[in-house]
């Protein structure tokens, strides 16, 4: 098992015949993943990478089954694309785009709120890498080569710091099971706890990494989960030891302005919750690889 | 006869001496006289501060009582919240400190808006008097409007003044605007005003580059805002301070680099130079291209240590090996970090 997605999930792609949709919808589909077909208004019926294009995403899901979508569609129409999605029935969507305005946001997470718990859609980023089952599957814009298969769960907002992090892993022949970029926005959709609590129950993890930064209460409200709810352990790292107060440091999101929201102070939650800390980002093999030695 | 305020952005004027009390018109114009063209520093705009060119002068009020009123985005409820407080003319900070249970918080649904009976709530828990309750109401209503359909981050009204003859007045305010919003808003892009921003920030803006301004001496250009700030926080455990946060986007094309080490270099606290690129969709090998032809395009005159990862990095690395420029290279995070911060030991020892 993964948490997400597997070699036989059915993957649409929204923003299909896109140039960025299209490029990673090709590298998707060259590692294995099962992609079932593509979503752009007004393309339906043509064929794009030897798949189905539809007009709609309820067109779409009642045509192929599909499961879960990626999303590349621009900032502007991103919003209404996951609204779509969600209420096209599907279980996950993950949201590539960069640049989508925290209000559109704020609408897109109410408006999903109209579901019950049951039946509504995951939403993984926007503004992330996606996700990586290695040797399974790939929904998401990381470069495959970098993951080795294992027993390793990975949970971030950055991309690069997450490649960083699973090649140190693979340098020192550790594995990872799934990997998830929850990206760097100040409102996002599943938080470091939801997939905390996913990892939990995921027989082919061992331990959990979250790779957090300054700004913002999920990685606090994580910690406090790993705490009272989690048999794994959790290996955590926050970015931003050197971040000054009220900048915003690249991502959106990434901006101390309220108390605890510091790169020491979350290290300091982390600590007390029993999270095990990789101070240095250049050592986040040596403290996996002692976390992996105790567990077992 | 007036109270004069000057323009710059950022918070906390008044405590840097930005507001003048003047009983006559010339003291309005001494005021002006002293003020224009000085730089005001305050808690909110670095050392350097920002430059005085603009003020803003009102009639002095005979100020009953002053209350504090914002809106934020709250990150844990997903909402927009209205945080306000009696004890108004201090900045937020002081108010969290000194006396926290004087904050109001009222989270505001956003299917419906700010209702009024929230608005009302808000107004009797500031203890207002009855007669102005509307008055005061009516305000924030208005300002979770301009809010909303603004994509504004912020609203903060502070000090909002009672005046002895009972009215309702905004003293001073401040916006802060959701950049990723603003294609839907040309009149608020049509604000900007460049003179308050630090020129480095602002050119690497113009150029799509993340940049923000520090006060160490290790320039970094790195891809990604989370392994920029990784790679900062390497070179803080080896013993040294970054010049600045760069990042350059995860694709990092070689043009993109190239305007990277223009900008860097702009900045004559730099001694060296540290490259960290985690390839991932693009490949090391045209990063390397891109390193070696901003050496020889640019006259750099500080080492630059280059770490590359991921993707074609050996023939990156052999581009790097072979290219006629000198540079240090390093394979990992903590290898790049450490050399850096020898160049730089180097360098002032020198």
């Amino acid at each position: 098992m993964s948490i997400v997605i597997d070699e036989t999930t059915r993957v649409l792609v929204q923003g299909f015949t896109g140039r960025i949709g299209s490029f990673h919808a090709e590298e998707m589909i060259e590692y294995g993943t099962n992609v079932v077909g593509g979503v752009t208004p007004g393309r339906g019926g043509t064929m794009h990478h030897d798949r189905p294009v539809f007009d709609t995403v309820k067109d779409a899901v009642r045509e192929t089954g599909a499961e879960v979508s990626i999303v590349f569609v621009p900032p502007p129409f991103a919003a209404d694309a996951l609204m779509e999605a969600a209420d096209a029935g599907l279980r996950s969507a993950v949201c590539i785009t960069d640049g989508i305005p925290a209000q559109d946001m704020m609408t897109v997470k109410r408006y999903m709120r109209r579901y019950k718990v049951e039946r509504r859609m995951q939403l993984i980023g926007p503004n992330c890498a996606g996700v990586i089952s290695p040797g399974k599957a790939l929904l998401g814009i990381m470069p495959g080569h970098i993951y080795m298969p294992g027993e390793v769960g990975i949970i971030g907002r950055s991309g690069t710091l997450g490649y960083e992090a699973a090649s140190q892993l693979k340098t020192a022949g550790i594995g990872v099971s799934t990997s998830i970029g929850i990206g760097g926005d100040p409102i996002n959709g599943s938080s470091f706890k939801d997939h905390l609590a996913a990892f939990e129950q995921d027989p082919e993890t061992r331990v959990v990494v979250m790779i957090g930064e300054i700004g913002g209460p999920q990685e606090a409200e994580a910690a406090a989960f790993a705490k009272e709810h989690m048999y794994k352990p959790v290996v955590g790292y926050i970015a931003g030891l050197t971040a000054p107060k009220g900048r915003t440091m690249g991502h959106a999101g990434a901006i101390v302005s309220t108390v605890g929201e510091s790169a020491a102070e979350k290290v300091e939650i982390l600590k007390e919750c029993g999270v095990s800390v990789v101070e240095r980002p250049s050592e986040f093999a040596e403290v996996v690889g002692r976390v992996l030695n105790r567990a077992t | 006869m007036g109270r004069e305020g000057p323009g710059p952005h950022g918070g906390g004027r008044g405590k840097a001496g930005g507001i003048r009390l003047c009983s006559s018109e010339q003291e309005v114009w001494s005021a002006a006289d002293d003020l224009f063209g000085t730089r005001l520093v305050t808690d909110q705009t670095g050392e350097r501060g920002r430059g005085v060119f603009r003020l803003y002068i009102e009639q002095t009020v005979d100020i009953a009582r002053e209350i504090y009123v914002a809106f934020v985005l709250d990150r844990t409820t997903e909402r927009i919240m209205l945080v306000a407080s009696a004890a108004g003319g201090l900045e937020i900070e002081q108010i969290i400190e000194e006396d926290p249970d004087s904050l109001i918080r009222i989270v505001i649904e956003p299917a419906v808006g700010l209702q009024a009976f929230q608005a009302r709530e808000v107004a009797f828990a500031l203890g207002l008097d009855p007669a102005t309750i509307s008055e005061a109401s009516n305000l924030l209503i208005s300002s979770y409007r301009a809010f909303r359909e603004l994509d504004a981050t912020m609203v903060e009204i502070n000090p909002l003044v009672v005046t002895g003859d009972g009215r309702m007045l905004a003293l001073d305010a401040k916006m802060t605007f959701d950049d990723n919003a603003l294609f839907k808003h040309q009149k608020v892009s049509e604000l900007r005003d460049k003179s308050q921003e630090d020129p480095r920030e602002m050119r690497a803006n113009d150029r799509g580059l993340s940049y923000v301004g520090l006060d160490g001496d290790i320039g970094c250009i790195i891809n990604g805002a989370g392994l920029a700030m990784a790679t900062m926080d390497m070179i803080k455990h080896s013993g040294g301070e970054p010049a600045n946060f760069l990042d350059i986007g995860g694709g990092a094309s070689p043009e993109r680099v190239a305007k990277a080490f223009n900008l860097v270099r702009s900045d004559e606290s730099v001694r060296a130079i540290l490259v960290n690129i985690f390839a991932g969709i693009n490949r090391c090998d045209w990063v390397a291209e891109g390193v070696v032809k901003a050496m020889h395009e640019l006259d750099i005159q500080v080492p630059v240590i280059v770490r590359l990862s991921g993707t074609n990095v050996e023939e990156g690395r052999r581009i790097l090996a072979e290219s006629d420029v000198t540079l240090i290279t390093a394979d990992t995070l903590a290898e790049a970090a450490e050399k850096a911060v020898a160049a730089v030991n180097k360098e002032n020892a020198a």
